[in-house]
């Protein structure tokens, strides 16, 4: 495939300024860095509670409480089938967390060997690898995880592997643009004519000097899960029920919208603060590790 | 740049050869029969066998390999296991819907992004800018069928000025069509507007860092027109290449936009399929989208070759 092409400078130019960071002087944190850490601690933070406490039941249906307005004993109010919204938001959370962990498990699993080795390889070995790489590029998480929902049937589990599968492409590339950077240095000219294999430069010269950029592209990588999850679940290819989901909760209220417009409210205002969380963590990332960025904010 | 062309058009065609391998061989992977799926639990082994016969699904793999791209190929990929009716005037009617549909959105994000983006670098330190950038932020993170639910809550709910869902083809009721087609392509625009504002203040920062704009300046040119005569131009390229590929993730985008607004869009139109199992609609509808996407970024390597003199000077 042909775009990656005109992708990878970018990429291996934000690699090449971020690989020798780890031994640079750590930068101050920035505003990017302290409200993203701070938005995804509390994301985090709900999905915890969400396993030791919920105000309600968020799966009990209760037909004498159904469409109540946000009060004291229901923070958000309640849902078609009377079920607790507020419930619904903090055990959803812990749905989105889980699907972007498994996602970028997934991804950086596969794409991180992947993209150390085509830089590792010789030249042709690399490209080939690359090209191959890029072939995925082609299939988006929303079409591959309908794709696999078509064959498999939809499932959270479905989800999280098709989503993974689509995020492989972003983290190999990145990390290739990375390790070429690093092949370059004479630490590991010293680590080769000392007798070292490839396999020991991966793991001893090249992973530590590239997890900076593994951190940046799984913060950036779970802000595409937690959005992938919400479309998945909202077309009714994600989460199944009962188990509550941001998506779902989207899709169930566009038939209240006139009604009780509040529905689409929470879970909304739930994805788009959890992607702008994991976002501005990405951005803060990356500019603490990129000092040449740090003139352009 | 001939070379280049060539080496772009062969890589391209080996792309579209390994994706639909990949596509036919994950469908061939399927669990149980597809005649069977079609025809349902209760129909009886005769009646299965016959349609397996029907569609060559009793052939080889390799043998429905070529037939499948055969049929893509001279644009009459057969028809449906479930309605039986021919599959290529159907996507060809709902792709033109989503073309509709995705153009519209691409305009209204280059509406947006194009002079906001160029603001945002402008000011970069500036407190306007600022917030443009947390503004920019913001948006990126709504996705694009939230986006439609505000909008259909706010201007066809509350309002009442547009329309909350349907389609009219635009030969039938220009008018309408039009209002139906402002809150969809809005929802598309605007999130990806928000992407692309970011692209390109990045763009643009980096071009307001380069010699030729200060040479320009100090010649007495106004930082405006310095900008917009030797500026934007450069700044173009990158531009090029990523409004390209969010035309690829607009096609997707689409998909769930046509669920939220009930178009009869390609999206609409594979998404029934999979509620339907019915796979070879799937298949097809699948190996379009992946296809346009590899078209797309076909032609974002070309234009890129064509706008930036320096890349035909590095390939020849």
């Amino acid at each position: 495939m042909s775009a990656p092409d005109t992708k990878s400078a970018p990429d291996t130019k934000a690699a090449a300024s971020a690989v020798p960071d780890v031994r640079r002087r750590r930068r101050p944190v920035t505003g990017s860095l302290l409200v993203g850490g701070l938005i995804v601690a509390v994301v985090l933070g709900m999905a915890l509670l969400s396993f030791v406490w919920t105000p309600h039941d968020p799966t009990l249906v209760n037909a004498s409480a159904r469409l109540q307005k946000p009060s004291l004993e229901y923070w958000f109010g309640t849902d078609k089938f009377g079920r607790d919204v507020f419930s619904q938001i903090l055990v959803g959370s812990r749905t989105t967390l889980f699907v972007g962990f498994v996602a970028v498990g997934v991804a950086a699993v596969v794409g991180v060997p992947l993209g150390i080795a085509a830089g590792m390889a010789p030249r042709w070995l690399g490209e080939l690898l690359m090209r191959a790489n890029d072939l995925l590029l082609a299939f988006p998480a929303l079409l591959l995880a309908i794709m696999f929902a078509a064959v498999y049937g939809a499932s959270t589990l479905v989800a999280m592997v098709a989503i993974g599968i689509a995020s492989i492409p972003n983290f190999a590339r990145l990390i290739r643009g990375g390790t070429l950077q690093v092949m370059k240095t004479e630490y590991v000219t010293a680590a080769r004519a000392a007798g070292r294999g490839p396999f020991a430069i991966a793991v001893r010269h090249v992973l530590p000097n590239v997890s900076s950029l593994v951190i940046v592209q799984a913060s950036v990588g779970f802000a595409i899960a937690v959005l992938a999850e919400a479309a998945l679940s909202f077309l009714g290819f994600g989460t199944p029920p009962p188990t509550p989901s941001w998506g779902r909760m989207l899709q169930e209220s566009q038939e209240m919208l006139s009604s009780a417009p509040r529905l689409a409210v929470f879970p909304g205002i739930a994805i788009a603060v959890a992607v702008l969380g994991f976002n501005l963590l990405g951005d803060g990332l990356r500019d603490r590790f990129d000092p040449k960025l740090e003139d352009r904010r | 740049m001939i070379v280049r062309l060539v080496q772009r058009i062969g890589i391209l065609l080996a792309s579209l050869v390994v994706s639909s391998v990949l596509v036919f061989a994950f469908m061939a992977v399927l669990p149980g029969d597809p005649a069977r799926v079609a025809l349902g639990v209760s129909a009886s082994d005769t009646a299965v066998a016959q349609l397996r016969e029907q569609f060559g699904l009793d052939r080889p793999l390799v043998v429905q390999y070529f037939s499948w791209v055969k049929g893509l190929v001279t644009f009459d990929p057969g028809n449906s296991y479930i309605s039986q009716t021919a599959i290529g005037p159907q996507i060809a009617d709902r792709l033109q819907v989503t073309l509709w549909l995705v153009g519209a959105g691409m305009a209204l994000a280059c509406i947006l992004a194009i002079p906001m983006g160029t603001l945002m670098a402008v000011r970069h330190r500036k407190p306007s800018g600022l917030i443009l950038s947390a503004l920019s932020q913001v948006g990126v993170a709504v996705p694009a069928f939230l986006a439609g639910i505000l909008l259909v809550t706010v201007f066809a709910v509350g309002l009442g000025w547009l329309p909350a869902n349907g389609w009219t083809p635009p030969a039938q009721d220009p008018v309408m069509f039009l209002k139906q087609l402002v809150l969809p392509a809005l929802s598309l625009g605007l999130v990806q507007g928000a992407m692309l504002t970011r692209y390109v203040r990045s763009a643009v920062l980096d071009v307001l860092r380069e010699d030729y704009l200060r040479t320009a300046r100090a010649k007495g040119l106004r930082p405006t027109r310095a900008l917009l005569r030797h500026g934007l131009r450069n700044a173009a390229v990158p531009v090029v290449t990523v409004l390209a590929l969010h035309l690829a993730t607009l096609l997707v985008g689409a998909v769930v936009i046509e669920r939220v607004f009930v178009i009869p869009g390609l999206g609409s139109l594979l998404l029934d399929s999979v509620s339907n199992r019915d796979l070879i609609m799937v298949q097809d509808v699948v190996m379009i989208i992946a296809m346009a996407v590899l078209l797309v970024n076909f032609l974002v390597d070309i234009i890129y070759l064509v706008i930036d003199p320096r890349l035909r000077a590095g390939a020849s």
